[in-house]
């Protein structure tokens, strides 16, 4: 292999939509298919330029429809596929994001967030998006939403995002801000040898004995993809095992949208992540993620130095929401001070979980994330 | 003893999905018949055979075809197929939907499929209106037309797909009725041994629901309208193969020779990694 062909390794200077685009074909994305948009373009203009020397795909669709109904196409087909986009793309994906969901197929949405609605402001950042990842496309399911917050998180939480979506063949989606997609940092990243790469189980019976949606004990069935011979049939009618439609039966309604949301549930201790900063005796907690974690964590640190007991709880993970982490870190705190650049979505969640202690939200919109001095401000405030 | 009578077909079906959801008279049985019957006259591998459809009635056809088989959302069954395609060229990517589906909420993913000369086969059933939700007007039907949503009479003008394929670069283009359905099988053998975007239009009868509203009841005499109304003119000129009730012009309008997107895709990829080498 020549040298340009090569996996990167080693430390490097990126920006975070780079980091997020080598991370892909590291965690072995061979197709990619999107739409320009701000500020996720890099993305694409990256991969363009890198897949075909993997042998990849890269396919710049007629809109974001189209680009997550081809990725759909090509996991089935095979292929660890991507796409990428910020807000309005986002609105547009939620479509197939349920097709994808209800075909149970793995593949990886990157979600740029900027400031919205609409059009909104789309060259800064935003946290608006983070309730759509969860509910965005219609009816019940569950999926799996990550949060990075460097451009180091860029290349780890993509590599992971693949890593979930293939082990429990559910949509997976990187949500990104504008920040962390463009700011420009170290990124250490481990030699192929060192990444965990996780590939969908595929079946071990033969096609004639084959259900494409016959689940095992972890409630996630093995995949076949097309032209292995399985011959198998995949709708997003509510369907049964074999994946022929069932559109008339309360039965297999119930055992399928059950299963779609218990296989994310139930394995929600193994898929999340969250960073914990000095909450052991933490007062004051604050929950934050993206890029308004690191002003969150320095605001943490000044009030340690000022000897108030605070402490800092970072989302790595979204969906399913850390319920468990944000009960325990509430339980002996006195209060608990959720920062986020929207008008308060995650906060809603933190307040069902953090049970009667005294919640308060510190919104921030537009081109800065909340400063440190504007969150100690807050953690001061509710001692 | 009673003998079990096997359709000479059945190999290329899934027994378990039957019978079909189509309604008497419809024309969609026969769409699915002529494709099996060129499958079988080609002996097309069927473990390398991706049957795709979208939303509608016709959209069934991909759950009914034993071979690996994908029913998309609404309109979406080319921007699926795209993937599939790409991600595995050695696969034979069949797309069957129909005119709602392929042309009114999918029609931009059609016209970029065919512009990328993508090699994907896609046959339209068009019994102009939508069936599946009870006859609603839709981008093929026909001017004056009686739907459930054109109670007056349409005043919409419709697409003429064979134009439309056509312009947007489509290197095989056919039109047939369900009448037609020896050509219709000859003219889907033609487009799986092509190379690029192919497209049949099939005019096919949907007695039941358009045909109830527009004096013609039975799938009859929606057949006696194809017999009397169709010509064939092999190699016309697409803009004027507009859909009059006087007159359904059918044949082959374009059979060319252009290279496909994943070939041209491929042959770049191979070029890339030799530069490299040489560097």
């Amino acid at each position: 292999m020549s040298k340009k062909s090569a996996l990167l390794t080693g430390m490097h200077f990126l920006n975070g939509d780079v980091a997020c685009a080598e991370g892909a074909i590291a965690a072995g994305c061979r197709f990619f298919a999107g739409y320009p948009i701000t500020p996720a373009t890099e993305i694409a203009e990256h991969l363009s330029e890198r897949m075909p020397e993997f042998g990849g795909i890269y396919i710049q669709m007629e809109d974001e429809i189209a680009s997550i109904a081809a990725v759909i196409g090509a996991s089935y087909a095979g292929l660890k596929s991507m796409t990428a986009t910020s807000g309005p793309g986002f609105s547009l994906m939620q479509e197939n994001i349920g097709l994808a969901v209800m075909t149970e197929t793995p593949c990886v949405v990157v979600d740029i967030m900027r400031g919205g609605p609409s059009t909104g402001q789309p060259t800064l950042p935003g946290q608006q998006d983070v309730m759509q990842a969860k509910w965005g496309s219609h009816g019940d399911y569950g999926i799996v939403a990550l949060a990075p917050s460097s451009v180091q998180e860029m290349f780890d939480l993509t590599v992971e995002a693949f890593n979930l979506s293939e082990t429990y063949r559910v949509p997976t989606l990187l949500m990104g801000d504008e920040i962390v997609a463009h700011m420009w940092e170290k990124v250490v990243i481990p030699s192929v040898s060192q990444l965990r790469i996780v590939n969908r189980k595929k079946p071990n019976v033969s096609p004639e004995k084959y259900g494409p949606f016959v689940p095992d004990d972890d409630l996630v069935p093995p995949m076949a993809c097309f032209g292995e011979g399985y011959r198998f049939h995949a709708t997003g009618l509510t369907h049964d095992e074999h994946g022929y439609p069932r559109t008339q039966s309360s039965k297999d309604q119930s055992e399928l949208v059950t299963r779609l949301c218990e296989k994310i549930s139930r394995s929600a201790d193994k898929i999340i992540k969250v960073q914990e900063v000095m909450l052991e005796d933490a007062d004051v907690v604050v929950v934050a993620y993206g890029i308004v974690a690191r002003s969150a964590l320095s605001a943490v640190r000044k009030a340690r130095e000022a000897g108030i007991k605070a402490g800092l709880l970072r989302l790595i993970t979204l969906w399913p929401f850390p319920e468990k982490h944000v009960a325990e870190s509430a339980k002996q705190a006195k209060a608990v001070v959720v920062a986020e650049m929207n008008c308060g979505q995650m906060v809603r969640e933190v307040e069902r979980a953090a049970k009667g202690t005294s919640v308060v939200f510190l919104s921030k919109l537009g081109e800065e994330p909340h400063t440190p001095a504007e969150i100690l401000e807050v953690i001061r405030g509710n001692i | 003893m009673v003998q079990e009578i096997v359709h000479p077909f059945s190999k290329y079906l899934r027994s378990a999905m039957m019978p079909h959801i189509w309604c008497p008279g419809c024309g969609n049985g026969i769409v699915l018949n002529c494709f099996v019957q060129a499958l079988d006259e080609l002996q097309e591998d069927l473990d390398k055979l991706v049957v795709v459809s979208g939303i509608g009635c016709i959209g069934r056809t991909a759950g009914y075809v034993n071979a690996d088989s994908f029913h998309t959302t609404h309109g979406r069954p080319i921007a699926f197929a795209t993937g599939v395609k790409l991600a595995n060229p050695e696969l034979e990517v069949v797309i069957i939907s129909g005119d709602g589906d392929l042309f009114a909420i999918g029609g931009n993913h059609f016209i970029h499929a065919a512009r990328r000369n993508i090699g994907l086969k896609v046959v339209c059933a068009n019994n102009f209106n939508y069936g599946m939700t009870g006859g609603q007007q839709g981008p093929t039907t026909p001017l004056e037309a009686l739907t459930t949503t054109t109670p007056y009479g349409n005043i919409e003008h419709p697409f003429n797909l064979i134009h439309l394929a056509a312009a947007s670069g489509a290197t095989y283009v056919a039109r047939w009725t369900t009448l037609h359905a020896r050509r219709l099988t000859q003219s889907i053998k033609k487009m799986l041994d092509k190379e690029g975007f192919c497209f049949i239009e099939v005019i096919s009868p949907c007695p039941e629901i358009f045909g109830r509203y527009n004096k013609m009841r039975s799938g009859l005499e929606m057949m006696e309208w194809f017999k009397r109304a169709s010509v064939v003119d092999n190699f016309s000129v697409p803009s004027k193969a507009e859909i009059t009730p006087e007159k359904i012009v059918v044949g082959e309008f374009v059979n060319i020779e252009k290279a496909s997107y994943e070939k041209l895709l491929h042959e770049k990829i191979s070029q890339i990694n030799e530069q490299k080498v040489e560097w």
